[in-house]
């Protein structure tokens, strides 16, 4: 065992650390991460068109697409040095990680051709539309339909939860083409123009008060037969290429940790009003349960850094962190509210304790206990695909989708 | 980045659980569980032997393989998904590690090669009553030559042929090695949760024995053990909660009610699920647990604090909830659901329990931050 790089791996380190150095050095751009609106976005699609400039962009991906080739380790290592930079990558995220290695695999050649250079620059921003209101854990259920007509297939009905809808280009769809077939058997993978006609992008409006996702409808929308993405009927195949990248993706924590809550508790009251929180038996108990939880999800990415450093190919097993890491937010929010007593319900950065961080994150956890598979579709997934338990009793098996209950 | 063990390290692994599905099968385990005058499999303890893992870390000029603290994680974990009936973390982790710290040359000489050997059975003898021992409340008292004292319980030490005890001397505390087959010495045998482990009170009077280490220093060397000690019970228990994990994944897809296997209802899938997310975490700081064990590293303290809470929290979620996969039956005598349960109790307790080790991480990641 050893914690260290090999010195291939080493020698890209530095070499990227050094590129990282020499070009997120103006303030404006470490910022734009937390800039909202068109500025930011300046900044993001300036910044990654530098890295595919410099040969960083599309580390993994074949070299006839514009990618370098290289194991999966070299791209986690990059990614780890960019985040210590917090290089403004968000808005890609989806696009890079997700939509346009979809793209790859099931496109043309011309219109791999026509995407995925401008999408690698960052000249044009992709999004993925797959969950609906009524299809979320269950997104196979869903109802939006794309009909056939002529060289065109006619889009209507509606997405929700949709990340950066607002600012992307294009986006994959997944449509119901086919309601007299089996629920999974009767969707189709589309490439769709945002800018197209009856395309309308709605905020939602969050619980915690921003606006960090969209609602998108579509009415009467064209789409030609050439922008669609595999077989007609396999979009089912298609997307789970997309899911696998996307839990992955949403894997780490964004908020607080233990190290910010032991400061907390070193600055405020024990509840018997003798010394601190820190001094507190009942709190250091729980402040080593999120030591462990918290160190026990970054050792688990050690493993798995490793098992790509071998070639290998992570599974499902990386479904964990999510759980882990999303409960672990939402317990040492509250904790940390209720340790701060009756002013912990002030959520003003300029009054409550570390900018109101705790209030924050007590708000956006519910959120990412849902996102990208909830924390029950992830216990699914686990105690099916590691444990190999059999699936659920499922109803809607050989049963055509407009005749299941709810299908229409 | 390399975080995981070697393929010869794996190997041994693959031999050890070989060796003991064989010679510490159910029915070996049960033999101790079910005769009361039985509290190991001698059998087994001298296979064990012959294996050469009780020397596994010891060096090669006492006959030990000289292998490191990676090795001994491994065959940990092989013993304790076996919830093998035999003294061996009395005497690997604890007794044998204590002299490897602290034991003087002619100790280490006179000692040392029957561990290996197998004819030295040790113990650890710290606790003297209910609660966590702490540095003033320790009573057994030494006086650089002769022991006097209450130890209850100490695990293995109904069979052992030494223990190390930790007593007073002067105004300090101290490690005291000594040869149990002595007139000073009395053994009560103990009823426990886990028979498959034997327990004794030990009681000293005016005993030979002789100093480990240096006199005052016992606290800080039997904390230092108690360190290493966690990580590889850590690995006993990842060990022991896996195999409770298979046994109910098993039972789950062969168990019909509803005329449905109840692996398919969610509440028992994301129970199992839940244990695996548990055994996972505690792997993962066992790990690293077990990287700061053979490297001698500064980060002991925090790892080996980590993996015991995380591995007792694991084995204890998935001892109880392979019971309740089991329904009825895992309730019953019959089944082995009670062996990991009973098992998971001890591991859990007998180096201390999860209060502690979560006082003790704390108070180490305090260390850490202020330094």
């Amino acid at each position: 065992m050893d914690f260290n790089d090999s010195s291939e791996e080493a020698a890209f380190r530095a070499e990227a650390r050094a590129w990282l150095e020499k070009t997120l050095t103006h303030q404006n751009v470490r910022n734009a991460v937390r800039i909202d609106g068109p500025e930011g976005l300046k900044i993001a699609k300036a910044y990654q068109t530098k890295k595919v400039e410099a040969g960083y962009a599309g580390l993994t991906w074949k070299k006839e697409v514009g990618g370098r080739e290289l194991a999966p380790i070299f791209s986690v290592i990059f990614g780890q040095e960019e985040a210590k930079f917090q290089a403004p990558t968000g808005p890609f995220a989806i696009g890079l990680g997700m939509c346009i290695p979809t793209v790859i695999a099931f496109h043309s050649a011309d219109r791999i051709k026509r995407y995925v250079g401008p999408a690698l620059r960052g000249e044009e921003i992709w999004c993925q539309l797959f969950s609906e209101p009524s299809a979320g854990s269950d997104v196979a259920g869903l109802k939006t339909r794309a009909v056939r007509d002529g060289d065109d297939w006619v889009i209507n009905g509606q997405k929700v939860w949709t990340s950066g809808a607002h600012y992307s280009d294009y986006g994959i769809l997944l449509a119901r083409t086919n309601p007299e077939k089996e629920k999974h058997k009767g969707l189709t993978m589309f490439v769709l123009n945002m800018k197209a006609p009856g395309v309308d992008v709605r905020p939602i409006h969050q619980m915690a008060g921003g606006s960090n996702f969209n609602e998108v409808y579509f009415n009467d929308v064209r789409i030609p037969d050439a922008e669609r993405l595999g077989e007609v009927g396999n979009g089912w195949n298609v997307a789970l290429v997309t899911l696998m990248n996307e839990r992955l993706a949403v894997g780490g924590s964004s908020g607080p940790e233990y190290a910010e809550i032991l400061e907390l508790a070193r600055n405020t009251p024990a509840p018997g009003g003798k010394g601190s929180l820190l001094q507190d038996q009942a709190f250091r108990e729980k402040l080593a349960s999120w030591y462990v939880s918290a160190e026990g999800y970054t050792l688990g990415k050690y493993r798995t850094m490793t098992a790509l450093s071998k070639g290998q190919t992570p599974g499902p097993e990386s479904s964990i962190g999510k759980i882990l890491n999303a409960n672990r937010m939402q317990d040492l929010a509250n904790a940390a509210i209720e340790a701060e007593d009756h002013f912990g319900i002030i959520a003003d950065p300029a009054i409550a304790p570390m900018q109101a961080a705790f209030q924050n994150a007590y708000m956006w956890a519910p959120g990412l206990r849902i996102a990208g598979g909830t924390d029950e579709i992830l216990r699914n997934i686990i105690a099916e695909r590691v444990l190999g338990l059999p699936q659920d009793v499922r109803v809607d098996k050989g049963v055509a989708y407009k005749d299941l209950p709810g299908g229409r | 980045m390399n975080f995981d063990f070697s393929d010869d390290q794996k190997m041994l692994q693959d031999q050890a659980r070989k060796f003991l599905a064989e010679k510490s099968s159910r029915k070996v385990v049960r033999d101790v569980l079910n005769d009361t005058g039985k509290s190991y499999d001698l059998a087994l303890w001298k296979g064990v032997a012959e294996q050469g893992w009780l020397g596994a870390a010891i060096p090669e000029e006492f006959g030990g393989l000289g292998l490191g603290g990676l090795e001994q994680c491994v065959l940990a974990e092989e013993v304790g998904r076996a919830v093998a009936p035999i003294p061996f973390s009395s005497t690997v982790y604890f007794f044998a590690e204590a002299l490897l710290a602290a034991g003087s040359a002619a100790q280490k000489k006179a000692l040392l090669p029957k561990i290996v050997g197998g004819e030295v059975v040790g113990s650890f003898a710290i606790s003297e009553g209910p609660g966590a021992p702490s540095p003033s409340a320790i009573e057994a008292s030494f006086d650089g030559a002769k022991l006097s004292g209450v130890k209850i319980p100490v695990t293995d030490g109904d069979i052992a042929t030494h223990a190390v005890v930790l007593a007073k001397e002067g105004s300090g505390l101290s490690l005291v090695l000594v040869d149990l087959k002595q007139a000073g010495v009395k053994r009560e045998t103990l009823t426990t949760l886990d028979p498959t482990r034997g327990h004794a009170k030990l009681t000293f009077d005016k005993a030979n024995g002789e100093r480990l280490g240096k006199a005052g220093e016992g606290w800080e060397l039997a904390e230092a053990v108690l360190d290493r000690a966690a990580v590889l019970i850590a690995f006993e228990q990842i060990g022991g909660a896996q195999a409770c994990l298979d046994m109910a994944v098993d039972y789950a897809k062969g168990r019909y009610a509803f005329s449905r296997q109840i692996g398919s209802f969610q509440a028992i899938k994301h129970k199992l699920a839940d244990m695996y997310v548990a055994i996972e975490l505690g792997r993962s700081n066992a790990y690293y647990g077990a990287w700061a064990l053979s490297t001698e590293s500064a980060q002991l303290p925090l790892a080996a604090a980590a993996a015991r809470v995380a591995a007792s929290d694991a084995y204890y979620f998935a001892a109880k909830e392979n019971v309740q996969t089991h329904g009825g039956m895992g309730f019953t005598w019959e089944v082995d659901c009670h062996l990991f349960y009973r098992r998971a109790k001890l591991l859990a307790v007998q180096a201390g329990g999860p209060s502690v080790w979560k006082e003790k991480l704390v108070r180490r990641l305090e260390l850490k931050n202020a330094a």
